[in-house]
């Protein structure tokens, strides 16, 4: 493979400057680093929320915090973590390296991209700023159960609104992100030669042009429930909450596919690197990938076993779960086949993907003890699920996102980053992570149920632990902020391939990747 | 045409079909209610609107079950009570009790009750073949009514169950999507 690059093009960025360059700017790379800046910032806030959930649940009793402000807080830490932190962090690598990976020299509609991410600023500000209104933020959970949503103060009402936004900031971003995939690959980079982060993220923005709109349809319900006297949800109108549940989890499970499949799309980028080999089963990836995909419809009621639901859907329901876990287990056979006998190395990237591996496969498991009906009608809505979903959410998507920041800072900045923080990184999260949330399946196990600010004594030794683990956590993050900075400023100087073993189009262009790659499409062999 | 500009065109194409697809997909999640709807009708979980049937008539003369009666109103400007608070009766055997609802607000109001069973087990064994709570109700400015219920306890019911409340709720309807076109709130 060879970019073919004129030299009046390697030439940096020309046009207005300051905050009106980051305002107007239709750059893939500008926007991307807005993304990643942007999810960054709400990884923090959202980092705050919870610290401040685990301040309170250090001890039984109520120290910290009223337990309506403790129901906000839970409420807000999800919405903000999901569609603040996480999704977005991903649409800011799409941005970044589908056109470097494809041979593209940009995103399919600049300008659309531009709007997709300045959406978002005012829609964060809507949602944080509703705690300062009247009644405070809404607190009725992150997946905002009727009846209770439809009962809640106007902080519902806000939520309603930065949900849209972002709804439709997402919508438009996947579209870029299909358009560009189908219509702008270099010559002769077929579909079955794409590096398989393009392979996965083409499926993920397909997952989310289908489900959002679902999304925004639920809670323009809600809203219309709440001010224009329709009954979609209102038990008292004829309507039925069960209903939400039925029409939130449609969306809500193939949304959480939509914040881990980028993720494996990441971590086999970086395994094949680093072991120096290439991707084992590179084929089954993408079909594994496509089946998750569309089976990840035929699932949601798994979040419903104890709604009342006759038999034969519980059955169903939780042997469809099942499959899904083949695919899955497809995938993490293929990471580890693609380590075995390779020539490894374990720099920071690495680490965080060997970390992912173990970690998301003890939350799929976790996820399949779930899956089982009668066990789940005795763990739904314990710490069993909380553990559940932060082992695949955060040492899953999480700590891919670590791990493809490492990846590609050297790219992004011309940097190496520094390895001796990387792997203080690492290692303090990998350990205060299951500090914090391995306890958790315990509490689950003894009946402690979720959102709840104050609990009964014999759980009181194991939220300590988790409560410890949490800070630690929450402050090892900070160590990443220093290494994203440092790395910024300076540091070994990047060659164009920064790693070693790493294949596609994206090392052949300079690191840093000059503001304006591809202008003539590569040619891929 | 110059091939930017031909993959430019193929682009737009390409947007137009998935912004469609995007706007289908918000026409989908409305479409899910009648399609819910009509899912609970057809497999019968959302029956509360109808009739029940007894289809065991034998009486079991051998225990007699005590039946509760308890009646509850949702911000609604009504009052609302059961004109008896118990009766006991054999399983099998057809009873009939009545309740009195009375609109204290100056202008029509309409509400629908929904009932409810304690212990919960017993709703499955408790067939209504007469409720008001079938319908909608709407009361004139001041109207009193009496309704009755005629109810028939499933001799199926387990020996343990001596006691059983019937739990009604009413609630106001506001929404323009009222209950009474087979889309009612479920158990
Ligand atoms: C083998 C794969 C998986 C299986 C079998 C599985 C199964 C389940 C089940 C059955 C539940 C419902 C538990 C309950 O509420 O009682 C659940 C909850 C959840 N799962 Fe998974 N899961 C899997 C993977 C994932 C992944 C990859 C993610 C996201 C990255 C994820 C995120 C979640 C979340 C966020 C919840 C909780 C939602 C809530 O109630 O707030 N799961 N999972
Ligand atoms: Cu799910």
């Amino acid at each position: 493979m060879a970019a073919v690059m004129p030299d009046h093009l390697h030439g940096e960025h020309h046009g207005p400057t300051g905050l009106m360059r980051w305002i107007t700017t239709t750059n893939h790379k500008d926007i991307g680093t807005m993304y990643l800046v942007f999810s960054f910032i709400m990884f923090l806030s959202g980092g705050v929320m919870a610290l401040t959930i685990r301040a309170e649940l250090f001890q039984p009793g109520l120290q910290v915090v009223q337990p309506e402000f403790f129901n906000q807080l839970t409420t807000m830490h999800g919405l903000v973590m999901v569609f603040g932190a996480i999704m977005p962090a991903f649409v800011g690598f799409a941005n970044w390296q589908i056109p470097l990976m494809i041979g593209a020299c940009d995103m399919a509609f600049a300008r659309m991209n531009n709007w997709s991410f300045w959406l978002l600023p005012p829609a964060a500000t809507l949602l944080i700023g509703s705690f300062f209104v009247p009644g405070g933020a809404t607190a009725a959970g992150w997946t905002l159960y009727a009846p209770l949503s439809v009962q809640m103060g106007m902080g519902m009402d806000l939520a309603i609104f930065a949900i849209h936004i972002m709804g439709v900031s997402s919508i438009m971003g996947a579209i870029n992100i299909v358009v560009t995939i189908l219509n702008m690959r270099a010559p002769g980079m077929t579909m079955m030669k794409m590096p398989l982060f393009c392979w996965t993220w083409l499926i993920t923005a397909y997952l989310l042009i289908a489900v959002m709109p679902v999304l925004a349809g639920a809670v323009t319900m809600v809203l219309t429930d709440r001010h224009f006297g329709t009954s979609f949800f209102s038990a008292a109108g004829g309507g039925d909450p069960v209903m939400y549940q039925h029409i939130f989890w449609f969306f809500g499970h193939p949304e959480v596919y939509i914040m881990i499949l980028p993720a494996f799309g990441i971590i086999s980028q970086i395994i094949p690197t680093f072991a120096r080999k290439p991707l084992f089963g590179y084929a089954s990836m993408v079909y594994a990938t496509s089946s998750i995909a569309i089976l990840s419809f035929s699932v949601w009621a798994h979040h419903m076993f104890t709604t009342g639901m006759p038999a034969a859907g519980q059955l169903f329901f939780m042997y469809a779960t099942m499959l899904i876990a083949v695919p899955t287990g497809v995938k993490v056979f293929n990471w580890v086949a693609t380590m075995w006998r390779g020539s490894m190395t374990f720099e920071t990237p690495m680490l965080f993907a060997v970390g992912f591996i173990f970690v998301f496969t003890m939350g799929g498991f976790t996820g399949l003890i779930c899956a089982i009906a009668p066990i789940d009608i005795q763990v739904q809505d314990t710490y069993y699920v909380v553990a559940h979903f932060h082992y695949v959410l955060v040492a899953g998507s999480l700590f891919a996102i670590f791990a493809g920041a490492y990846y590609w800072l050297p790219k992004w900045t011309g940097h190496m980053p520094d390895e001796r923080i990387g792997k203080l990184h690492f290692w303090c999260s990998i350990v205060f992570f299951n500090i914090t949330f391995f306890p958790m399946h315990f509490l689950g196990l003894a009946g402690m149920p979720r959102r709840i600010p104050d609990y009964a004594l014999q759980f009181a030794d194991f939220n300590m632990l988790a409560s410890i683990g949490a800070f630690g956590f929450g402050l090892s993050q900070l160590i990443f902020l220093a290494a994203v900075v440092k790395c910024v400023r300076g540091g070994e100087k990047a060659a164009a391939r920064a790693w070693e073993g790493a294949e596609g189009l994206e090392w052949t262009v300079p690191s840093p990747a000059p503001h304006h790659t591809f202008e003539e499409a590569p040619v891929v062999k | 045409m110059s091939t930017r500009a031909r993959i430019a065109a193929e682009n737009r194409r390409l947007l137009v079909r998935l912004a469609v697809a995007a706007v289908v997909m918000f026409g989908f999640g409305f479409l899910l209610v009648p399609f819910y709807e009509k899912i609970c009708e057809v497999t019968g979980i959302n029956n509360l609107l109808k009739p029940d049937t007894a289809a065991n008539t034998q009486i079991d003369l051998t225990r007699t079950v005590t039946i509760q009666f308890d009646a509850n109103i949702h911000d609604l400007p009504w009052q609302f009570r059961p004109l008896q608070t118990q009766i006991s009766v054999h399983p099998g055997e057809l009873a009939t009790v009545a309740y009195e609802v009375s609109n204290t607000r100056s202008e029509p109001v309409t509400g629908q009750a929904v009932p409810s069973y304690g212990p919960q087990l017993a709703g499955q064994y408790f067939r209504k073949l007469e409720c008001f709570c079938f319908a909608k109700q709407t009361l004139a400015a001041g109207e009193k009514r009496t309704m009755p219920v005629a109810f028939v306890v499933d001799p199926g019911l387990p020996a343990d169950v001596t006691v059983i409340t019937l739990s009604y709720t009413f609630f106001e309807i506001a929404g323009r999507r009222v209950a009474g076109d087979g889309a009612g709130g479920r158990s």
